[in-house]
């Protein structure tokens, strides 16, 4: 708990500035993150991060130490070469995109992981920091570094922030804004720039095999809860920015834990909770919404069959020869016409069904809805009337009241249907 | 040179991993999975860890049955959050990894002090120590190198799955419709292949690291892909192109001494890009009114 009250007072300066950092970069990457999960081109964030690890090496052989610069500058160097590669070699040969991708990752790794050791067995004693970059450390971010890295953040963010309007158009309709005269292509090689300086800044805290996390979870998770872009973006900016604290809370506490996993690992918690939980889009409402909707049809099918009885002028309904109408599923209209009766809108008389008075008018507007689509879809789409069952069999539940007046001022209050049935009213006295 | 017993033992055993990849990753290429193969590639890493930590050797059955069942729960998770929840594939792949890794990685550094296990050895491999760490028998009679042997029974077990189910991943690779449509089980099939792919991984770890395994999967196929158009031959050159990486690799590694899996992929991407320059669509300017080629879809 101390360590708690330590960290978030920000008593030591350090931890002020690394959280600064972290938050910093976890709103910058989630942000280009955003467009690019948009975009569809989420795994290419992968393949760059993987990819800047030769040029870490390269940047720390040539200065000879940990220096922000020259490290910064050769992984962006790198990671812009691998974004090349990776649409040269779409162009230019018949491989699919997830094997150049998943190529151009390993391959870069692997001639980093050369570099890596052959620093490694020249016996540098700054190299304990070189290994700080595969799976990161936020807590090593010094206050030198955090300029380099958070100032990158910041242009990153007030770039997609300034050209919003271009960078959204890139990611949903890029031949749209070709053809009213935006310079596609330069859009396209500044989002990639962004992209890269991202990832460059991101290696420092959560590390080249994990900053794929950062890019694409914060969107994929974001984009249940909301369809706008704006509040997109800030939602996922958020879910990173939360993460990354409690991520390099969990290295501070435990000092031998490197802070990318964690980082991780929380991230990916938002992210499942939201696939599950979201309100419309997750799983959970979606099963939700397909019981209540299976249920609704359940019970408009029964009120319909005994409606279709009373309009043959049958009086009483006895609950057996309900079940006999629907085969196989007894339990299933067992349990509906419970449900029905409890709702208030049949009534079960010693085993005789019959409406109440609200069941009775409920019935009616289903098959009023019915009778009222298949005429409209035979007077204004001239389909025959043979034809027009199936759809109207669906669209019964769906119909809402105001399409339901619209469709009857359009039809003038019809009396028949196209098979000669009448639509029934409430006033009606059947 | 004078022959090297070390050398030749680890070329020899390099070049079988890459083999076995390399026939995997045939048909993972052509079911356009590579990022699956490289999901599951990361993937498997709690499994081993666990396994290590369950048997408390690396040579425990634990090991690979950990990884086996976390690369099928990898898949699964891809595909519930791809069908289920309506995530897209990209997304789906790379929150499942990167998801799995940092579990693998928080729970080597928690069993730090428990498991023979560190960060290097999964991200690099240990293939230069192979002519030290025998398979020594009860009787103390030394039968040689204990991973060629892992290596040799992973190819046996990849070549049998192949030769089996040859007809059946070739079909399904192509056309997947059609495989359910005459009856086959494709998702049976694919979740297999799957299997083979996470056992080979997990088989191939200790040698070549982790994320290098995806390299062996992905690129010598894709290499082969650029200059053939007939599934047998795309084998075939994939499994000469493994055998010349291991060759290759390992002198260039001798030449810089550097990490030798590292080498092996770095020659690799180098006979990769050569191929694709070689082979890429050049624009035909003789011919003003052609049209650009379209990329095969299989």
């Amino acid at each position: 708990m101390s360590d708690f009250v330590y960290f978030f007072t920000f008593q030591d300066a350090s931890i002020a500035f690394v959280v600064i950092g972290i938050t910093l970069l976890g709103i910058g990457s989630a942000y280009v993150g955003t467009y690019s999960f948009l975009d569809k081109k989420a795994l290419l964030g992968d393949a760059i991060s993987h990819a800047v690890l030769p040029g870490i090496c390269l940047g720390f052989m040539l200065a000879g130490e940990k220096n922000p610069i020259y490290i910064v500058t050769g992984a962006f160097l790198s990671g812009a070469l691998a974004t090349f590669l990776t649409s040269w070699l779409k162009s230019n040969t018949r491989l699919s995109d997830d094997a150049i991708i998943a190529s151009i990752l390993s391959i870069f790794f692997g001639f980093g992981v050369v570099l890596l050791t052959v620093i490694q067995k020249s016996g540098n004693p700054e190299m304990a920091g070189l290994n700080q970059f595969i799976f990161g450390n936020a807590i090593a971010i010094l206050e030198e570094d955090l300029y380099i890295y958070g100032g990158l953040a910041v242009l990153i963010i007030i770039t997609l922030s300034a050209f919003r309007k271009e960078f959204s158009m890139l990611v949903f309709n890029a031949d749209f804004g070709k053809s009213i005269g935006y310079p596609m292509g330069a859009i396209r090689l500044i989002f990639n720039v962004l992209m890269i300086l991202a990832v460059v800044i991101g290696i420092q805290a959560i590390g080249v095999v994990l900053m794929a996390a950062l890019l694409i979870a914060p969107g994929a998770a974001a984009r249940f809860w909301t369809d706008k872009l704006g509040k997109l973006l800030l939602i996922a900016g958020a879910f990173s920015a939360v993460s990354g604290i409690m991520g390099t809370f969990v290295s501070f506490v435990i000092p031998q834990m490197p802070t990318g996993p964690w980082v991780v690992v929380f991230l990916s918690l938002f992210a499942f909770i939201s696939f599950l939980f979201a309100p419309k889009k997750g799983v959970l409402s979606r099963f939700i919404a397909r019981r209540y909707y299976l249920k609704k049809t359940n019970q408009d099918h029964i009120l319909k069959a005994i409606f279709h009885g009373t309009e043959k002028g049958q009086s009483s309904f006895p609950i057996e020869e309900i079940y006999q109408s629907f085969p196989y599923k007894k339990r299933e209209t067992k349990q509906t016409i419970d449900d029905l009766i409890k709702s208030n809108l049949l009534t079960n008389n010693q085993g005789f069904i019959d409406f109440t008075t609200k069941g009775k008018s409920e019935a009616k507007r289903i098959v009023r809805l019915h009778r009222l689509w298949e005429l409209y879809l035979n007077e204004y789409m001239n389909i025959a009337p043979d034809h027009v069952h199936d759809s109207a069999e669906k669209l019964e539940h769906i119909l809402t009241p105001e399409l339901e007046a619209l469709l009857e001022n359009r039809l003038n209050f019809p009396k028949l249907d196209p098979h000669q049935e009448t639509i029934p009213r409430d006033n009606d006295e059947l | 040179m004078s022959f090297d017993q070390n050398a030749f033992l680890i070329i020899l055993t390099a070049s079988i991993i890459s083999i076995s990849c390399g026939l995997l990753g045939v048909f993972m290429m052509l079911r356009k999975m590579s990022m699956t193969g490289d999901a599951i590639s990361h993937a498997v890493l709690p499994g081993i860890v666990i396994g290590f930590f369950v048997s408390g050797s690396q040579r425990g059955l634990e090991v690979i049955i950990g990884a086996g069942l976390l690369g099928i729960l990898a898949t699964l998770i891809i595909n519930w959050l791809k069908n289920k929840a309506k995530v897209q594939l990209d997304a789906s792949i790379g929150i499942t990894f990167t998801l799995l890794f940092a579990v693998g990685i928080i729970l080597i550094n928690m069993l730090a002090y428990k498991v023979d296990l560190d960060q290097e050895c999964v991200l690099y491999g240990e293939i230069a120590y192979l002519p030290i760490d025998l398979w020594i028998t009860k009787a103390g009679f030394s039968m040689g190198p204990r991973i060629t042997y892992l290596a040799v029974l992973n190819l046996v077990l990849v070549s049998i799955f192949i030769f089996l189910l040859y007809k059946e991943l070739t079909l399904t690779s192509f056309d997947e419709n059609f495989g359910l449509v005459i009856g086959l089980p494709a998702g049976a099939i694919n979740l297999a292949l799957m299997s083979m792919v996470s056992y080979t991984t997990v088989s191939s770890f200790e040698a070549v690291g982790a994320i290098l395994v995806v390299a062996l999967l992905v690129v010598p196929p894709a290499t082969a892909f650029l200059w053939t158009k007939k599934l047998t031959s795309l084998i075939k050159l994939t499994c000469t192109l493994g055998i010349f990486i291991a060759i290759a690799g390992y002198y260039m590694a001798y030449l810089v001494d550097s990490s030798i899996a590292g080498m092996m992929v770095a020659v690799a991407g180098v006979v990769f890009l050569g191929s694709a320059l070689v082979k890429s669509i050049k624009p035909n300017l003789l011919f003003g009114t052609s049209t650009s080629i379209e990329p095969l879809e299989n």
